[in-house]
């Protein structure tokens, strides 16, 4: 047999597409790593670094916990204001932007505000907030509440836009006022979900409000950002074990909160 | 309250009342309002917030809005324009570098893969941690490592996505087919080559989509690295507000909207023709 | 009211007209009155603008044309409030129960009282004691005493029709509708459902105009029938007076007959 017989008879054509593909994505790789001067030798460099980085760190130093625990009550009660200031604005938000409910000429620049709140990352609205309206936990509630709006009121709005219409149409036809369409057409159908996606948007609030202080927004992150600052890696230790803790803990409560609802 | 309008109702022979809950549940529900009501009584009552500040808030806002406008687009080239660009590279890079530590991790996390549970824990245990801590951190660390610069921001984002990117992985693992593996594994097939015709192409999709998935979210996180200095855009944000430029600053941030949208757009035209 | 001394007692249709999409009408003009009682069924195809008609009545879908005579008022035209207040006077019975389905059977029946009571009131479920005690007189009268505080979505088919009936004639209605109210139950429950809902409106001396699209059953009780056919009104007759012929007119072939 000759060699087109053979070539012809083979049981996979090979996939040029995907081979181009990798290949290209190898070449980028090296291009990028020239375009951000990520060399052998800085990596070496970085990782003897990072041996003197972690030795500074141990062991943690909870000597000025005082300062530590300040920090964290006030990111715990940024994220409290935060979800329950975002929410309550989530809740008529969701509703406008619902397209089986509200009007296209109401649902359509509610949806597009929604989507700004989403597409800015919550640390620029934050060093926003704090240029404009000064340092401290403040301007942190207002950019966490920015923030959350537009994640809430998004999944609001999709879970308006899943219920069965034809309930809303029973409770239309008794005679019921809009709110009285909303409180027996729409909130049982929601209600649940509401309070899992509530639940959701607090503990990721927890997070973010754990940094909002690195730009001066209020909460622990500003006493992290300033240890990083004085090289105090010790201290650095500490505040991110008490991070890392209190949002592991808030994880376990709010799933045993889920698990207690279904 | 029932018990008296009962009393008051002579015409009703058998006074029947209905609630809404039972009062346990009455009792749990209004517990749990109590909860809310008082950790929000104690964040409002506790945090610092100067008054002046929150009355004089909407004022400023506007005004910081005001003189953004309009924004000095004359700037963006090439400047703006080259800082966002290191940024695509960040998120990309850092992309890929997560996968290279996060597909050895999530082999050896998937228990269906990994039979040795404590490897499994270890595993485990260090996609948690590159979880919990956030990329605005690690780029701390990083910054702490490296130096400032691109680097750091490269190394943040790749650390941050491991966590991410192996959880997913692994559960994209567990889920697959034992039968192709035992298949392959009855005929004598080497480990290698059952990973790579017996369960790659079960997880090919899972894998795209997480990687598209995670891209996307690199872009964004990418580009607030540079507050901390940590390279990309957020260096050149972090600048012109220093230096009060508000229509820079204007620039900056329709640059960065501009390339979240389009990361999106490209995000979900190529899964669309993957899947 | 000065609106009623123009018009007759119960509902009148003038010219009522709709079109989903211009140019494709569903109903082409009915015009028809009914008297102040009993019960009338209207039967016809599947797509021939029964359950339009209906729902025109009390606007949940919007007449393209033509005049809606309750008591002589136009309903057609009012807007808001007065649209509300009069949608509290019409009760609905629906082809898939339409209930609240998160919600317990007494909410779902008190639910009819919404178009009554204020906000405040439907919010806290303080529902005055009167409709309460009527509440559960109903779910009596429909014959599931013990069900108030189950919740809708527990209860079987017919169970569910009695409680959308229940919720009903919670408004004490001046004119009940009832949209195919027996096509998702079998054919026992849906007689019972049917007889139930006889009984209850003779009772309560609510006329019915009810969908039907079992011709046995709306012989059985409709003391009127009304032939639907491409969106217009083909046959209006008492039951007796509906033969074969009218049977293909309406459906058209005969094979089935």
């Amino acid at each position: 047999m000759n060699q087109a017989a053979l070539a012809a008879r083979r049981a996979f054509a090979p996939n040029w597409a995907a081979r181009g593909a990798l290949i290209a994505l190898a070449i980028y790789s090296v291009y990028a790593m020239g375009q951000l001067d990520i060399t052998w030798d800085r990596l070496a460099t970085g990782f003897g670094e990072a041996g003197r980085f972690l030795a500074r760190m141990w062991p943690p130093n909870f000597e000025r916990w005082g300062l530590l625990v300040e920090g964290m009550l006030e990111s715990i009660q940024i994220a409290i204001l935060a979800s329950a200031l975002g929410i309550l604005l989530s809740l008529p938000l969701g509703l406008m932007a619902a397209r089986n409910l509200s009007p296209a000429i109401l649902s359509a620049p509610t949806r597009a505000f929604i989507a700004l709140c989403r597409s800015l990352h919550y640390v620029i609205v934050a060093i926003l907030f704090v240029k404009a309206i000064g340092f401290g936990a403040l301007a942190g509630v207002a950019a966490l509440t920015i923030a959350s709006m537009g994640f809430i009121a998004k999944l609001f709005a999709e879970a308006i836009e899943e219920i069965s219409m034809k309930q809303v149409e029973a409770i239309r036809a008794t005679g019921a006022g809009l709110g009285a369409v909303l409180l027996y057409g729409v909130l049982p159908q929601v209600a649940s979900r509401f309070t899992g996606f509530c639940l959701y948007q607090l503990d990721s609030n927890l997070r973010n409000s754990t940094l909002v202080g690195i730009v001066g927004a209020g909460g622990i992150g500003g006493t992290l950002f300033a240890a990083f600052k004085r090289f105090d890696y010790d201290f650095v230790a500490a505040i991110l074990i008490s991070i890392i803790a209190l949002i592991f803990l808030a994880e376990v409560i709010s799933g045993r909160i889920r698990a207690a609802m279904r | 309250m029932s018990a008296q309008a009962g009393i008051a109702g002579p015409m009703a022979p058998l006074h029947r009342e209905w609630h809404r809950f039972t009062p346990q549940q009455r009792i749990a529900r209004w517990l749990v309002w109590l909860a809310m009501v008082a950790a929000l009584v104690w964040a409002i009552r506790s945090v610092e917030i100067i008054p002046e500040f929150l009355a004089d808030a909407p004022e400023q806002m506007a005004d910081l809005l005001v003189r953004m406008w309009p924004p000095d687009l004359a700037h963006y080239y090439p400047g703006v324009h080259a800082a966002l660009v290191e940024t695509l590279h960040i998120a990309t890079l850092g992309t890929l570098f997560s996968f290279l530590l996060a597909v050895p991790l999530a082999l050896l996390a998937a228990r269906n893969i990994c039979r040795n549970r404590l490897v499994n824990g270890l595993a485990q245990l260090m996609l948690v941690s590159s979880r919990s801590v956030n990329s605005l951190v690690w780029a701390l660390i990083f910054v702490a490592v490296f130096g400032p610069g691109a680097a750091a921001g490269t190394f943040a984002i790749a650390f941050r996505s491991v966590g991410f990117v192996g959880k997913l992985l692994a559960e994209a693992l567990e889920e697959t087919n034992r039968g192709p593996v035992e298949a392959l594994t009855a005929a004598g097939a080497p480990w290698g080559s059952i990973m790579l015709k017996g369960v790659w192409p079960q997880v090919q999709p899972a894998f795209w989509g997480i990687a598209l998935f995670r891209w996307d979210i690199n872009v964004r996180e990418s580009a607030v690295l540079g507050l901390v200095g940590a390279g990309g855009i957020g260096v050149v944000l972090d600048d012109a507000i220093n230096f009060f430029q508000w229509e820079r600053v204007a620039t900056v941030l329709l640059a960065i909207l501009a390339v979240v949208i389009m990361a999106e757009i490209v995000v979900t035209r190529i899964r669309a023709r993957l899947i | 009211m000065a609106a009623q001394t123009i018009g007759t007692r119960g509902l009148v249709l003038r010219g009522l007209a709709k079109e989903y999409t211009p140019g494709k009408p569903v109903l082409r003009g009915i015009d028809l009155a009914f008297s102040p009682d009993g019960i009338t069924a209207i039967i016809g195809p599947s797509g021939t603008g029964k359950s339009t008609l209906i729902r025109c009545i009390n606007r949940l879908v919007e007449p393209t044309a033509g005049e809606i005579l309750l008591h002589g008022e136009d309903l057609a035209k009012l807007r808001g409030r007065a649209l509300r207040l009069a949608r509290r006077r019409i009760g609905m019975v629906f082809q898939e129960y339409n209930l609240v389905e998160r919600l317990s059977v007494m909410e779902n029946v008190l639910s009819g009282r919404l178009g009554y009571v204020p906000l405040w009131r439907a919010w806290l479920r303080k529902y005055p004691e009167q409709d309460v005690a009527r509440a559960f007189d109903l779910l009596d009268a429909v014959g599931l005493p013990e069900q108030a505080t189950r919740r809708a979505d527990a209860l079987s088919g017919g169970q569910r029709q009695r409680v959308g009936i229940a919720r009903a004639l919670m408004q004490q209605p001046e004119l009940l509708l009832a949209d195919e109210p027996t096509s998702s139950l079998d054919p026992k429950t849906a007689v019972e459902v049917m007889e139930l809902l006889t009984r209850l409106t003779a009772a309560a001396g609510v006329p019915v105009i009810v969908n039907i699209h079992n011709v046995d059953l709306a012989r059985r009780f409709a003391q009127r029938i009304i032939g639907m056919s491409g969106g217009a009104v083909v046959f209006d007759g008492p039951p007796e007076a509906l033969e074969s012929h009218h049977l293909q007119q309406i459906y058209g072939g005969e094979d089935w007959l």
